[in-house]
């Protein structure tokens, strides 16, 4: 994975000395609330309901062991014993004390990790497919691209005080494991006519109240190019975003305001002068210098069957029923992706505590060439194991209450924090996710219902993506009572989808036995092994809503 | 309002006129965008150095064919959370050639003078309690910069590529 150099090193050292003067001019009343806000936003803390919160970039999902480990430090030593994994592959911590933090940032910045950008209207950390250089639906590692944006964006002169946040995501797999196509910029690697490896570049996709996926606007863009056409769509955007209205002020609106042909012929104007300068473009030895931080670990010449491993699986029916969800093909023979639920039944989706952390760090050791990666569905990612070490593996996570096979299944609930911590959320969301985890529990019947995803979001800003959920769940405040909408049918995968509202919405009580119907007539109506969002798509949401609101 | 450039604090040499206010002979003027343009004739053939003042939302590639007759373009930042004027900054320098002052007017921050540099700004009016060695001080919190823009600074990419 990517190293610092003196150069990276000194920037991330230089702006914890920035952001210490900046707490102290606040504390000296010589910067006010409204304007300390984004500056320390753009640091990654937040002031929430009951404290401080504190976002740590971990820059496209990737995590290395001693990161992983001061990871459990910081969650020991300054917070609750514990940490989230959120949506964007970030982790925060919702109970550090301001005065702690110029200390975490210091902390941080011995093992390579800082807070920057990770909120606030600029580019934020950048996201990247979790099975990344692993995957063998491959074309490239995503990562690679990932790094070079994240140099690029990082205290960009230019684009530090956009209309609003923005997000970049990349992908360089045709099966979208990303959600690019929800992202305020979705890259996908592609080959052209001639068979180069460049990207499609879709903008304006988003959640929030606002939903849109993202529309193709760079048809191809080759490597060398790729950052002076991203400054160019920064720049129509930054200068053309909405900015009288906070709810209009993402690339989104502009995008579908102007339609994709003229967004399109604003961002080729752009990109022809900044290319014609050549100040951005990309020299292939610096593409291939930051590649060889990416490239895979020494693997071993293995068959691609394992006795040991099979042996296990006929031996041990509760590593069976893991390795059929949590274990996914490598492309390389002999190696598999382990997924890692963080979704333990009972459990806060995305929490994990700083003894599992810990653990977590020892297992990247012993089994994971010491690289861990965080998904954007708030699992962890063990990109390169070899087969005959999954048993192993397996009992070790298990130990650790990290075993829990239900990757892809119903109860792999995305969730942001909602009510019990945010102070933007309209309803709580975990204890809803709990509740629809308890009536699910049963494995067999988790299995036989296939790939569901359910995403939850605590208010409209859709943090828990719940427009891209095979059903998605959305908590809305009417009158001071905690009301929940469902939609059916979204996708954040390559056939992008947002969900259609199913109707009223219905209370705390009632929205479990709702996701139980939902699924029991998808049982009833599907076809040659579909999946929910299959049947979806085939009969439309008219047979569900019938089911639902039947009661009512 | 004190005008700080190039690291100090000068004397302006030039003064804000508003849109219906006479130009003094011998006067160094800032207009208004749209003042310049509905007066642009006459400001040339004064035959004196002038300066225009741009709102946000004024696209400075409009100036293009006098640009060489402008000596100031002052930038107005309606609050500080508006960055159009670090585009409008940069794209003065590097696309118009824009060789002139660039000055930043109205409300921005201690923490946005290096991001402001960096595009192009090389002239700043600050409130009263501002400080030289702010200035200074604010330039000095980053040693290293990834991005290529308008100020000169090697990237961290030449730097790499020298050592």
């Amino acid at each position: 994975m990517y190293r610092y150099d003196e150069f990276d090193a000194t920037m991330v050292r230089e702006r914890v000395e920035q952001f210490r003067y900046q707490v102290q001019r606040r504390l000296d009343g010589k910067l006010n609330e409204d304007e300390f806000k984004p500056l320390r936003l753009k640091n990654g803390l937040y002031l929430q309901l009951h404290s401080y919160m504190l976002r740590i970039a971990v820059p496209y999902g990737t995590l290395a062991v001693r990161q992983m480990r001061m990871l459990a430090h910081i969650a020991r030593k300054y917070d609750r014993g514990y940490g989230h994994f959120t949506t964007r592959q970030n982790m925060q911590f919702h109970w550090p004390k301001l005065v702690d933090v110029p200390d975490i940032l210091s902390e941080l910045a011995s093992v390579e990790m800082h807070c920057i950008q990770t909120s606030g209207n600029c580019v934020r950390n950048i996201t990247a497919d979790h099975f990344a250089g692993a995957a063998a639906d491959e074309i490239e590692d995503p990562r690679v691209l990932c790094e070079i944006m994240r140099q690029w964006s990082s205290f960009h002169p230019e684009f530090n005080y956009l209309p609003r946040k923005f997000k970049i995501a990349v992908t360089g797999s045709p099966n979208d494991r990303a959600a690019i196509k929800f992202h305020d910029i979705g890259i996908e690697a592609a080959t052209n006519e001639s068979g180069e490896v460049g990207y499609r570049v879709y903008v304006g996709g988003g959640m929030g109240r606002t939903p849109y996926v993202g529309l193709l606007i760079g048809k191809w863009v080759s490597k060398e190019d790729i950052l002076a056409y991203l400054e160019a769509v920064l720049r129509v955007y930054n200068e053309f975003g909405r900015r009288d209205n906070l709810w209009k002020a993402r690339i989104k609106i502009l995008v579908n305001a102007l339609g994709a042909d003229e967004m399109r012929r604003q961002v080729e104007t752009e990109f022809g002068e900044i290319r014609a300068s050549g100040s951005l473009t990309l020299p292939r030895e610096e593409i291939a210098r930051i590649e060889k931080y990416f490239a895979p670990p020494a693997f071993e010449d293995l068959s691609d069957a394992s006795e040991e491993y099979e042996a296990e699986l006929t031996r041990n029916e509760r590593f069976a029923d893991w390795s059929k969800t949590n274990v996914t093909r490598h492309k390389q023979p002999g190696y598999a992706i382990a997924t890692i639920s963080l979704k333990e039944l009972g459990m806060t989706p995305g929490d994990i505590s700083h003894e599992q952390m810990d653990g977590l760090a020892q297992i990247m050791d012993d089994f994971g060439y010491a690289e861990i990666r965080v998904s954007h569905e708030q699992n962890m990612v063990l990109p390169h194991v070899r087969k005959k070490d999954l048993p192993a593996l397996f009992a070790r996570l298990d130990a650790l209450r990290l075993g829990t096979p239900n990757a892809g299944l119903i109860t792999d609930i995305i969730c942001c924090p909602g009510l019990d911590y945010c102070d933007l959320a309209n309803a709580r969301s975990i204890p809803i996710s709990q509740a629809i985890q308890d009536r699910f529990a049963d494995l067999k019947r988790q299995r036989d219902l296939g790939e569901i995803k359910i995403k939850m979001s605590g208010c409209i800003n859709a943090c828990g993506h719940h427009h891209a959920g095979h059903i998605g769940i959305l908590g809305v405040d009417k009158k001071g009572v905690e009301l929940y909408q469902i939609q059916l049918g979204g996708s954040g995968a390559e056939d992008a989808s947002i969900g259609d509202v199913l109707g009223p919405a219905l209370g705390p009580a009632e929205i479990v036995d709702a996701v139980e119907n939902i699924v029991e007539t998808y049982v009833g109506l599907r076809q040659n092994g579909e999946r929910l969002l299959d049947t979806v798509r085939r009969t439309g949401v008219q047979p569900f809503k019938e089911r639902v609101y039947a009661a009512h | 309002m004190p005008l700080i450039k190039g690291g100090r604090f000068v004397e302006d040499a030039f003064v804000t006129v508003g849109d219906g206010d006479p130009l003094a002979p011998g006067a160094k003027p800032i207009v208004s965008f749209e003042r310049f343009r509905k007066e642009r004739n006459a400001l040339l053939e004064r035959n004196s150095p002038f300066g225009v003042r741009l709102k946000p939302s004024d696209d400075p590639a409009l100036l293009h064919d006098d640009i060489e007759r402008i000596s100031v373009v002052a930038i107005e930042f309606p609050t500080f959370r508006d960055g159009r004027g670090f585009s409008r900054a940069r794209v003065l320098r590097s696309r118009l050639g824009f060789k002139g002052e660039i000055r930043a007017v109205g409300h921005f921050l201690y923490d946005q003078l290096a991001f402001m540099v960096r595009t192009g700004f090389d002239a700043f009016e600050v409130p009263q309690t501002f400080r030289e060695e702010d200035f200074q001080r604010a330039l000095k919190e980053m040693s290293y910069f990834y991005q290529p823009s308008v100020d000169g600074k090697k990237t961290i990419r030449e730097l790499r590529a020298t050592r």
